[in-house]
């Protein structure tokens, strides 16, 4: 990761020193320190309730930090409104309102950006960009005219994604793209995800997988009970490692066993079963520190390791 | 209906593997005003056939100009549902802005239109009011303007009662400016023998201005994305709030115009009119295919759910029957209109 080192000197897009948030006498997030280069994926992993809605929040100008600073391209900020975060290059894509389901493609790749021509819109003009735009980044839909609802959860995602990136976002914030999405869509959203970065942009990356969060990122961020546990460049952390410290190693070894009792019973609980086995064993290869190496998997697909067609 | 339907349903197994193009009856399937149009032709033909009065051109040129003053406010009031919000207000906002008007110019000897632009101001706050209560509040615009209803209504009566000492307003037309007043909102002319009142040509001229914002411009594609999903809009910087108080304060322009339609039809108002019209307006909305979750409708469906109102009321009292069965005829329209929509809707979904 030297591009890591090497904007590491310059100033980075998004940098959050020490920065929290209370809500009245309840501490929703504490002491996070993370920085988003051009070209960059910082990943921030943790479990429900960690604070990753809120730091996603202060970042994209929903809310505002109490303590320490937030910086844009080194420069102090405190947003009022997703505009003005939006102004600044960061945009958001939100999991569950990337966009308006009753409405038409195109219309929901402009939405608050809409191409004008007098008083109206150029409607033929914008679907025209919709189409060639999503095609570039590889979707090819038969029709921009119908409603995004129509459209698959990665789909969906992936013109969420298409439309930050068109409008000039240099920050992109993914609010678990993955979470509700099975394993094929999950690497399809992945893969946007290095051609954002590919494109230059830096992305804020949010998940509770770490399968996801590794192939793809180059900083990671894990978050607990409002806490941050931690900030690690891609040489200084395993997949491992990170797996470890997202589930803590014995409650996933625990599940391993409970399952693998149930797994007598059925051959697909036995392959669950299989996959947690896995884990948990690279879990200890990493914890002794030898199987660093041992490859995560990096496959661009994303997917969970122990493909089930490949016993 | 069904057949019709189908005709749209089967793609040539042949065909491209995503099937490129829906029929056109399909496409003109998916219109939200398409099950308001099929019902208005069904009604129309109902009442063609039964009551013969109701085949004479007046008698069309009466039902028009019923519908037009429903479906006035109708227009705003199907641009606020589709953006996701109510207003149970509307009704007694009309009366409301006749009763500014009549009062301010009549009290204070002032030219007519004095009071026409007061009550303007009125009718404007009233739907700011209402939307800004909504915006800040997060409380549902049914039970703001359930509130805002009451209030309005008591203030009708009670302010009337004290500037007037009666129950409806003193006569108007003696009043500098109120030719002009009513050449503008309550005029009528004759082509070819047809007496064509004013409004049905406000009415034509707001549906169409309406539509194009809708369709054509950022503003129609924020309403829709405002009602679809607020904090889907919010989040790639639409002005929610913004979106949803011009909203409510159409509704409050409309309301003024058809108030100053009432005020210079009849130069009095009685304080007490305008109760129950607002579900006039939001059945027009509904029946004309406005979703009442918002996101989705049309205003030209909305005038189609006017016109049909208007055949209804004026086509019972053609067809000579008891006038008592109309609301139950209303009622029934209503559940018929989202029944048909639904179906509709969904069987244009499937055969995308």
């Amino acid at each position: 990761m030297t591009t890591t080192a090497d904007t590491k000197t310059e100033t980075p897009l998004v940098r959050l020193t020490d920065a929290g948030k209370n809500y009245g006498n309840i501490i929703a997030l504490q002491g996070v320190t993370l920085d988003v280069g051009a070209s960059e994926v910082t990943c921030v992993l943790g479990d429900n309730g960690a604070g990753k809605s809120t730091l996603i929040k202060i970042i994209a100008g929903l809310h505002q930090h109490t303590h320490g600073t937030y910086e844009v391209e080194g420069e102090d900020v405190k947003f009022g409104s997703p505009r003005e975060a939006l102004d600044r290059g960061i945009a958001t894509v939100y999991q569950d309102l990337a966009v308006v389901p009753l409405m038409p493609v195109w219309r929901n790749f402009f939405l608050g950006n809409e191409v004008r021509k007098g008083p109206a819109m150029d409607i033929a003009a914008m679907r025209k960009m919709a189409k060639q735009e999503l095609l570039d980044m590889g979707i090819d839909l038969r029709d921009v005219e119908q409603p995004i609802g129509t459209l698959s959860g990665g789909e969906r995602q992936c013109v969420a994604i298409a439309r930050a990136v068109h409008f000039g976002a240099r920050v992109l914030i993914l609010d678990e793209p993955t979470a509700a999405l099975g394993v094929k869509q999950s690497g399809v959203v992945l893969r946007y995800i290095i051609q954002a970065k590919e494109r230059g942009l830096g992305v804020i990356f949010i998940t509770h997988n770490p399968h996801h969060a590794y192939p793809v990122g180059d900083n990671f961020l894990i978050l607990k009970r409002g806490r941050s546990l931690g900030y690690w460049q891609k040489d200084e952390i395993t997949m491992g490692e990170l797996t470890g410290l997202m589930a803590g190693g014995s409650e996933l070894e625990e599940l391993t066993h409970e399952l693998e009792q149930a797994g007598t019973e059925s051959s697909g609980l036995r392959e669950v079963a299989h996959v947690f086995e896995q884990e948990v064993a690279e879990l200890h290869v990493g914890e002794l520190g030898a199987g660093a190496q041992q490859a995560p998997p990096s496959g661009n697909t994303g997917t969970r390791p122990p493909d089930p067609t490949q016993p | 209906m069904s057949q019709t339907v189908d005709v749209g349903t089967p793609p040539a197994p042949a065909q491209d593997e995503r099937v490129a193009q829906r029929s056109t009856l399909g496409r003109l399937l998916a219109r939200p005003e398409v099950g308001a149009l099929a019902g208005a032709i069904v009604i129309f033909l109902i009442f063609f056939i039964v009551a013969p009065p109701f085949r004479e051109l007046s008698s069309l040129s009466t039902v028009l100009y019923v519908s037009s003053t429903y479906g006035i406010p109708a227009v705003a009031v199907a641009l606020l549902m589709i953006g996701g919000e109510f207003d149970l207000s509307a009704g007694v906002a009309v009366t409301a802005s006749a009763l500014v008007a009549s009062m301010i110019s009549y009290q204070f000897s002032a030219n007519m239109f004095v009071g026409v632009l007061v009550a303007l101001v009125v009718a404007l706050a009233i739907g700011f009011i209402n939307g800004f209560l909504v915006v800040k509040t997060g409380i549902p615009s049914f039970l703001v303007t359930l509130g805002t209803f009451f209030m309005i209504r008591g203030l009708n009566l009670a302010i009337t009662k004290i500037v007037t000492g009666n129950v409806g307003t003193n006569d108007v037309s003696d009043i500098a400016g109120f030719g002009l007043a009513k050449n503008i909102f309550a005029s009528s002319f004759n082509v070819g023998g047809v007496q064509i009142r004013i409004t049905l040509l406000w009415w034509i001229l707001f549906v169409i201005v309406a539509t194009w914002v809708l369709l054509r411009t950022h503003i129609g594609n924020w309403i829709f994305a405002v009602g679809g999903s607020a904090a889907s809009s919010r989040a790639v910087g639409v002005p929610v709030n913004k979106v949803k108080i011009g909203l409510f304060m159409t509704v409050g322009f409309m309301c003024w115009f058809t108030g100053m339609h009432i005020l210079f039809a009849f130069n009095t108002v009685q304080s007490g009119i305008g109760l129950g019209n607002e579900f006039i307006y939001i059945v027009a909305a509904v029946v004309g295919g406005c979703l009442l979750t918002g996101g989705y409708g049309s205003v030209i469906g909305a005038a189609i759910g006017a016109f049909i109102f208007g055949m209804t009321n004026q086509g019972i009292v053609y067809a000579g029957w008891n006038p008592d069965w109309f609301y139950f005829f209303l009622g029934a329209l209503l559940l018929g209109a989202i029944l048909l929509n639904n179906f509709i809707r969904s069987r244009a979904e499937a055969s995308r």
